[in-house]
């Protein structure tokens, strides 16, 4: 485990200094807020900079940029964490509850009921799992074009033809196809007739297959909004950063999933 | 650098609209997020001079509400705790203090996303408007409390006020809980990623480490709400049984099956302990600041502070349980939860300490904020003491849901909150308007309001240890409660002098507005790095330089220097000894 983080680590130095090779061949207007970049004033005798590592670490203000945005999206993932452990517990406090029957008077369990459309659901896992691959080719497409981006913007030089494989365009679709077998996955379950309020199992069921397709909602917009912004010739650093934390956010999502199946499936 | 810095596109947008009502300058946004607790505030305020009057004059008419039947009493209750606890206590100190300082005290020039900033203040708005809304549909606001319980809360049926009026609570809430998901998460990466250089994390401010801290509690706590109130909208909607066991309501056997009401408990609560962190913790950051500042010495154990404040938040997430002792639950979680509640008495009487220690032997400045900061010291040691006590499930039995319970929740949290507010208003408003406070209605409204709260919840305690049951409505029907009436009525009056007095602040903070004294850019001469920029800051607040930090926070009286405080950015000094 140490190993692997310190490969990647490693990894993401290079690719950092690489970027700083690219990006010094061009001088942007260098706004105001790049923090503790140091250059103008001196540095502080008694240890300047920072005990955490995150400010003053004389990074281009772009790469400066993708960092704090990244640092947001481990927020938000830590947020959107927060809401499944919670609708977890619930699954779980509720799973144990037994129910009253009035008739008979007596306690009896109502869980376990749903008979998941299996099929389905593994066809949209995978549609889904396809889809972070895709994500990934996105993401490295495009942080590639940026890293690029000053040596194009060279008069002169050209790097042959702009448009490559349209991963995000891939993704976005596959996740479009991934919450229409999830809708599937209901009027089948509609089908069976577990409605969202026939047992707690189905309720749960509904539940949180819905909360996880909001959270993509989320990611396909996100996605969708990279992508008018390629068409409208934005500058690519920007849109880079949006498919960044998409990419990761995205990833998150399969990772959601894949739990929500498996509570589905094996905490019944 | 400075000129190409100052003629950066970051000058402000012009046009009122862009300035003003759709800012993405963190000041602006933090003095929105201000008004809109300061009015959230009158709200709340005006709803309990109604519920005061009320219970001594259960059968007067009153104004704009005629007469108070025993649910609108509820719904005033309802409204007045949920108003006060999310849009004052949990907005004006992070949302609006937070937002002003935070950036400018670690040297940045605003939040990390400013576009997020002004969405989750617009959220907020939002999730006032709709709570407010409550008030004017179809059989009123909801009568559930702020705690919501359910099945009460989950039964659209179960009362007036629990059908639109209770979706649209539960919907405000739930705008809410995202308003400040997105507004932890700026918080979050800005203290992290946007501190000046030489800002180490051991040199900011506590204020900066007490909004850092409330962010990560807001971070993990308003996630569970947000899905404790979607199962909630679903029970009541959606015909599930989260929540509600089978019942009969009205006469009517409901349709659920199996739900347990505990669960929200559960729920509520594990958000619900960490929320009332959440509003306190700003407060203990800003009267740290100014007890500092007005004594003229550095804070007493600067670490110690800091690690109390982490060691609160992260015991904060344990304990939800201990208001929960009367539900049922076994014994042996109940001594878990209570022995873990204890533990949070450690961290807060090391605060105490810490604050009392930063005063002693000072020469003390006895100005308005540091009125208001030692009296948040008093509120907070005479609201925290009773939470031991409620801490030992055998005295809960006794003092469960009786008035003891309300004079402790609002001794600490309501009031000593509002108390850190009223210091923090006092202490930037110079700095936030330009102008000075005046100093001897700052007095007079000090002092009565310390009093005034002091005299309404304190005989709290009293009437609950004497059985005063919480949340009924009239009180003259028993025998054992009509001979606590007395204390009601003394409560009542106390409460209606404490709240005309509330208008000297309102008088004072719009009249120094515009007319006050201007004030300096470091009026009491503090450390911070606030005070080294311009009076009112201007847009990207240094004007085109980035401050570089060299000192701690709190450096006062060291000796060998030239006055008798040293700015975070001047030239290193020895360390002060603390
Ligand atoms: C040493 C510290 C504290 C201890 C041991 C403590 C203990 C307790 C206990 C056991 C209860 C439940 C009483 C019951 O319902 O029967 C309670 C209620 C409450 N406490 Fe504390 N508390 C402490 C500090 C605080 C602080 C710092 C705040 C707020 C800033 C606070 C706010 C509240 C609120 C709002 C309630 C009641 C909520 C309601 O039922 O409506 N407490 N406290
Ligand atoms: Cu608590």
């Amino acid at each position: 485990m140490g190993r692997l983080i310190a490969a990647l680590k490693l990894c993401v130095t290079q690719r950092l200094a690489r970027l700083e090779v690219y990006m010094a061949t061009y001088t942007p207007s260098t706004p105001m807020n790049q923090l503790g970049r140091g250059g103008s004033v001196p540095v502080p005798p008694n240890g300047g900079g920072d005990d955490g590592g995150f400010s003053d670490s004389g990074l281009p203000n772009y790469a400066a940029r993708l960092r704090r945005a990244r640092l947001g999206m481990i927020c938000a993932i830590v947020t959107v964490s927060m809401v499944f452990v919670s609708l977890t517990s619930a699954y779980i406090v509720r799973r144990g509850l037994p129910t009253f029957d009035d008739s008979t008077r007596t306690y009896f369990r109502d869980w376990g009921s749903v008979q998941l459309p299996w099929v389905l659901l593994f066809i949209n896992t995978a549609i889904l799992l396809i889809s972070s691959l895709t994500m990934e080719g996105a993401r490295r497409q495009i942080a590639r074009r940026a890293a690029l981006a000053p040596v194009r913007s060279i008069p002169g030089v050209s790097l042959g033809d702009e448009r490559g494989f349209p991963w995000l365009g891939v993704t976005a679709v596959l996740g479009f196809g991934f919450l229409i077998g999830q809708w599937m996955a209901w009027g089948e379950l509609k089908a069976r007739g577990f409605l969202v309020s026939t047992n707690p199992d189905s309720s749960f069921v509904y539940l949180l297959t819905a909360a996880h397709a909001v959270h993509l909602t989320g990611g396909i917009i996100a996605l969708l909004w990279a992508g008018t912004t390629s068409l409208l010739h934005r500058p690519v650093e920007g849109r880079r950063i949006v498919v960044d934390v998409a990419a990761w956010y995205w990833h998150f999502m399969a990772v959601l999933w894949i739990y929500v199946f498996a509570l589905l499936a094996f905490a019944r | 650098m400075a000129t190409s810095a100052t003629a950066h596109a970051h000058a402000g947008p012009q046009g009122f609209i862009r300035k003003y009502i759709f800012s993405l300058d963190h000041k602006v946004i933090g003095i929105q997020y201000f008004f809109l607790a300061l009015t959230a505030v009158f709200v709340g305020m005006f709803l309990s001079l109604l519920m005061r009057i009320h219970l001594i004059a259960p059968l007067a008419s009153l104004p704009l509400v005629g007469e108070i039947k025993p649910e609108t009493y509820l719904s005033l209750l309802t409204m007045h705790g949920t108003i006060m606890v999310f849009f004052v206590l949990t907005t004006a100190p992070q949302g609006g203090f937070g937002n002003y300082f935070l950036p400018i005290q670690i040297g940045a020039p605003d939040m990390a996303f400013p576009v997020l900033n002004m969405l989750s203040f617009w959220t907020t708005f939002v999730g006032f408007v709709v709570i407010i809304a409550a008030f004017f549909v179809q059989g009123g606001a909801p009568l559930h409390g702020w705690t919501g319980y359910p099945p009460l809360s989950a039964v659209q049926s179960a009362g007036p006020g629990e059908g639109l009026g209770a979706d649209l609570w539960i919907t405000s809430i739930a705008i809410f809980c995202l308003a400040s998901l997105m507004g932890a998460l700026n918080f979050l990466t800005t203290t992290l990623d946007m501190r000046a250089k030489g800002m180490t994390m051991m040199r900011m401010p506590l204020t900066v480490w007490s909004w850092f801290i409330t962010a990560i509690l807001g971070l993990l706590a308003f996630g569970v709400l947000l899905s404790a109130g979607i199962l909630l909208l679903m029970d009541r909607n959606l015909g599930t049984s989260f929540y509600v066991p089978q019942i009969i309501v009205n006469g009517q056997i409901m349709l659920h099956k199996g739900g347990s009401p505990l669960l929200w408990q559960h729920l509520f609560w594990f958000f619900g302990h960490p929320e009332v962190y959440i509003a306190i913790l700003p407060g203990m950051g800003v009267t740290s600041q100014i007890l500092s500042t007005f004594s003229r010495k550095p804070i007493f154990g600067y670490k110690a502070m800091v690690y109390a404040m982490l060691a609160i938040g992260f015991f904060g997430f344990m304990v939800w349980g201990h208001h929960m002792f009367m539900s049922g639950m076994s014994p042996y979680s109940a001594f878990a939860f209570s022995l873990l509640t204890m533990c949070i008495g450690v961290p807060s009487a090391i605060k105490t300490f810490n604050w009392l220690g930063t005063m002693y032997k000072a020469r003390i400045r006895f100005q308005t904020p540091m009125l208001y900061a030692i009296g948040f010291v008093s509120l907070f040691v005479s609201g925290g003491l009773s939470g031991p006590f409620l801490a030992q499930p055998v005295l809960d039995i006794q003092l469960h849901d009786t008035y003891f319970v309300v004079g402790h929740f609002h001794l600490i949290m309501g009031v000593a909150a509002i108390f850190g507010m009223f210091a923090a208003t006092y202490y930037w408003f110079p700095k936030m308007f330009g102008r000075m406070m005046n100093e001897s209605w700052g007095r007079i409204h000090f002092f009565i309001t310390l009093i005034g709260t002091y005299a309404i919840f304190m005989p709290m305690h009293y009437l609950g240890m004497a059985g005063g049951t919480r949340r009924y409505s009239q009180y003259t029907e028993v025998a054992y409660l009509q001979k606590l009436m007395p204390i009601h009525q003394f409560m009542t009056y106390a409460a209606i002098i404490t709240i005309a007095a509330q208008f000297i602040f309102v008088i004072n903070l719009f009249w120094s507005m515009f007319k006050g004294p201007k004030a300096s850019d470091n009026p009491w001469e503090a450390t911070t790095l606030e005070w080294i920029t311009a009076t009112p800051p201007p847009h990207d607040n240094f004007g085109g330089v980035t401050p570089v930090v060299h000192n701690g926070p709190y450096e006062y009286g060291v000796p060998g220097a030239a006055r008798d405080f040293v700015m975070q950015t001047d030239p290193p000094v020895a360390s002060s000894g603390h």
